[in-house]
């Protein structure tokens, strides 16, 4: 980020990727996979604050029994957006299309995605997606909750048509960001790239673009044929009209449970990086954490039944949803035992981005093991539709997915923006974050066991307490966040520039490429002669890590 | 006539090669998603069959299997006429071939709106006797209840497909004025076999659906 050069061929002699052009329309046509990954980090951290704003709504609403700021109406639209905000504007493409999008060609050694005009597209895409879905909340709002459940939301008020459609445009940038990752990875990758030389980043986001692929395409004929339901009263959802809505909950659940993967998968490719990195140390169980992503891509597929346990199912479709579920448990287990090991007689550093990874290791157990409870048939019963279940995917979703994803940002924001935050400030702010997303959800495991069901406006006297340390631990989390953005948008101002590979990281983008890249990434095609993570055995000779001219 | 304009693969590709098997390979996946696309409508098929089976083979018999047969002929035909169009391109050494190309992919655009135009007259038929999705659903001749879910998922399945092939005509049309310009030859003719393939895919989901819904 030095002075501008007027030379139009700077880029081809070390002008870094924002200075190889200028100008607002040098940003709106690019096809670099970097420039399209930062514009992608902007919108999703957008998405994020707003989808944030709105669950502190929902939390204050609930400080007290009663209405307290919002009408009951107000507040069923208010949690139904913070879901469809969260999921499908900032989890789905959070760390995929935003970090994977400017890490990943790199990681290969690769000069951009295999398609780069597809990649611009499907940014396009979210756009619109993201355009349409606010324009539905200003036209009428969407009172459903974000899973659509028929027959309410084929017969409620409001813009639901607006909003089906949005996700099924969302989802199309979705499949494309996928395709584009599956060819990139089979096609794209440098010389002596091998499969096992791949970072596990590259694995995970390559089993996450699978499920992309293969279920989006479902969630978009479901959500048109409800959006059909609604405009010309079809019947196949409507039991008035002769249809069926169990139907409805299959198709749903065919996508969204996969799509939990979409958006956990990644955050374990993300962590699997930090741990090696802070741990300097060669990660343990490479090839079983590797194919550990894919075994959780292919089981993902066969589980969706589970949030169907009350639904009316048969009872032996049940039964076999449950035995399938449990099995997901022993590829995510695979990670985190591979992961601990990885830790041990490491020499950790405890560095922004491995308190967040930490956090997640931490909060991510909490919420695959509380998964069991669910995917029990005995105790889904009990536990189905409360607090428990809110709690359980929030640990999942937030613990896991937000946790690693802010990680993957403080790791690679030196390499994408060439500066460094505040080291201090950005610890204050993951402990704080930490600390409140304790507070806000672990009360709501309690809450969840003794009877609060999710989703209601009003509730009994006796919840009343433990709902306002909930509420109180929101407040902490958005002092966390709002510490977080302040610092990094100083860094952006005035933050200290950053150096080829701050963390001493063994990838090729901290290794071959200098903070920010160049336009094409490397200055040569790097050529690949060991596995990654190649850190020096306990009692080898330490060897410098490579680092750019 | 007898010259070709020389392909240059894009500069972030190592040779012409690698971008030619990334680009088929994101075809191929592209049309995986659409198959998962379609399959939303056979599984809704399937249930509801099951379902309402005596409905369904009333209702059925309201289309017209020979429309329907003229169609898939139609289809076929065309499938045809674009696999010939890969292949003139594949052995297009100096240009030869343009005049070929040219006219296969015409042919192919051709036959994919004689397809639309009898969709369009089995579709006006419907409007006006009240065979229809859904609340507009008014025809008095069959006796069994919800045939309107039929007519529904009957629509939906030909809707989809139909712009299915609205979209492959687009796209053969802009292969079509490439090849015009001599862009494809032996060594680059990747808009060629991509469009083909998805060609390929139209008619074969609809050789699924006309046996699925007009022969049950």
């Amino acid at each position: 980020m030095s002075a501008s050069n007027s030379d139009t061929h700077a880029h081809a002699h070390g002008g870094n990727y924002f200075e190889a052009a200028r100008g607002l329309k040098s940003w709106l046509i690019t096809l670099d996979h970097k420039r399209i990954g930062v514009m992608y980090l902007f919108w999703v951290i957008a998405a994020f604050l707003f989808g944030g704003l709105l669950a502190l709504g929902v939390r204050l609403e609930l400080w007290a029994p009663g209405e307290t700021i919002m009408s009951a109406d107000t507040y069923n639209r208010f949690f139904t957006l913070h879901g469809l905000v969260m999921v499908f504007l900032f989890i789905i493409p959070g760390i995929p299309a935003a970090l994977g999008n400017f890490v990943l060609p790199l990681q290969l050694g690769a000069k951009d995605v295999a398609f780069p005009r597809l990649n611009l597209l499907s940014f396009y895409i979210y756009v619109v997606g993201t355009c349409m879905a606010l324009y539905s909340t200003i036209a009428g709002g969407v009172d459903t909750g974000w899973t659509f459940y028929t027959p309410y939301s084929a017969t409620t008020g409001g813009s639901v048509v607006m909003m089906t459609l949005s996700a099924f445009i969302l989802g199309f940038s979705s499949i494309l960001t996928g395709l584009n990752f599956i060819v990139t990875v089979h096609k794209m990758r440098a010389p002596g790239m091998s499969w096992y030389r791949m970072p596990l980043l590259i694995w995970a986001l390559y089993a996450t673009s699978i499920i992309q692929v293969m279920a989006t395409p479902v969630l978009g004929i479901t959500l048109l044929l409800l959006a059909m339901e609604r405009a010309l009263g079809i019947g196949i959802f409507d039991p008035a009209l002769g249809g069926d809505p169990v139907l409805f909950q299959h198709f749903f659940w065919f996508y969204s449970h996969p799509a939990v993967y979409i958006m956990i998968l990644p955050g374990m490719g993300v962590v699997s990086e930090l741990i090696a990195t802070f741990s300097r140390k060669r990660i343990f169980g490479y090839r079983s954490i590797a194919f550990s992503s894919l075994a959780i891509a292919i089981i993902s597929f066969l589980v969706w039944g589970h949030h169907m346990f009350v639904s009316g199912q048969s009872v032996y479709a049940g039964m076999i949803f449950s035995f399938l579920t449990f099995l997901v448990a022993i590829p995510s287990a695979i990670k985190v035992f591979n992961w601990t090991a990885t830790l041990y007689q490491g020499s950790i550093s405890m560095q922004t981005p491995m308190i967040w990874a930490f956090s997640f290791l931490i909060l991510f157990t909490i919420g695959g093991l509380t998964g069991l409870f669910l995917g029990t048939l005995g105790t889904d019963v009990h536990l189905h539709d409360t607090y428990f279940v809110v709690a359980h995917f929030h640990y999942v979703m937030m613990g896991g997915t937000v946790m690693a994803f802010f990680g993957g940002v403080h790791y690679w924001w030196p390499k994408i923006f060439g500066r460094m935050y505040n080291e201090a400030l950005a610890k204050i702010s993951a402990v704080l974050v930490f600390v409140g997303f304790n507070v806000t959800f672990f009360t709501q495991f309690v809450l969840g066991t003794r009877g609060m069901p999710r989703r209601y406006y009003n509730y009994l006297p006796e919840f009343e307490t433990l709902h306002k340390v909930s509420t109180m631990g929101v407040l902490i989390i958005g002092l966390g966040v709002t510490i977080m953005v302040l610092y990094l948008a100083k860094s952006l101002l005035s933050g200290e520039k950053a150096v080829a590979n701050p963390w001493g990281a063994k990838t090729l983008e901290w290794t071959h490429a200098a903070s920010p890249p160049v336009l094409h990434n490397f200055d040569e095609t790097p050529v690949v002669e060991e596995p990654p993570y190649h850190y020096p055995a306990p009692g080898e000779e330490s060897r410098p890590t490579k680092v750019p001219a | 006539m007898s010259t070709v304009v020389r392909h240059e693969h894009a500069h972030h590709f190592e040779s012409a090669e690698q971008e030619f098997s990334a680009a088929k390979m994101g075809m191929w996946l592209f049309l995986v998603t659409e198959i998962l696309l379609f399959s939303g409508i056979f599984v809704a098929y399937t249930v509801f069959k099951n379902l309402y089976p005596e409905m369904w083979s009333e209702a059925s018999k309201q289309l017209d299997w020979k429309l329907g047969a003229v169609n898939t002929v139609v289809l076929i035909t065309s499938s045809f006429t674009m696999a010939m169009a890969v292949r003139a391109a594949q052995t297009n050494e100096r240009g030869e071939n343009k005049g070929k190309i040219v006219g296969l992919l015409a042919a192919t655009i051709l036959l994919a709106g004689a397809f639309l135009v009898v969709k369009y007259f089995e579709y006006s038929h419907k409007l006006h006797v009240g065979t229809l999705p859904g609340e507009h659903y008014f025809f008095p001749g069959i006796q069994a209840a919800n045939a309107h879910i039929f007519f529904g998922i009957y629509f939906l399945a030909t809707g989809l497909h139909g712009i299915h092939v609205v979209i492959g005509m687009s796209i053969l049309f802009w292969v079509l004025l490439r090849a015009r310009k001599g862009h494809f030859y032996n060594q680059y003719y990747t808009p060629v076999e991509l469009g083909g393939l998805y060609w390929h895919l139209v008619d074969l989901i609809w050789i699924y659906l006309f046996p699925l819904l007009y022969l049950v």
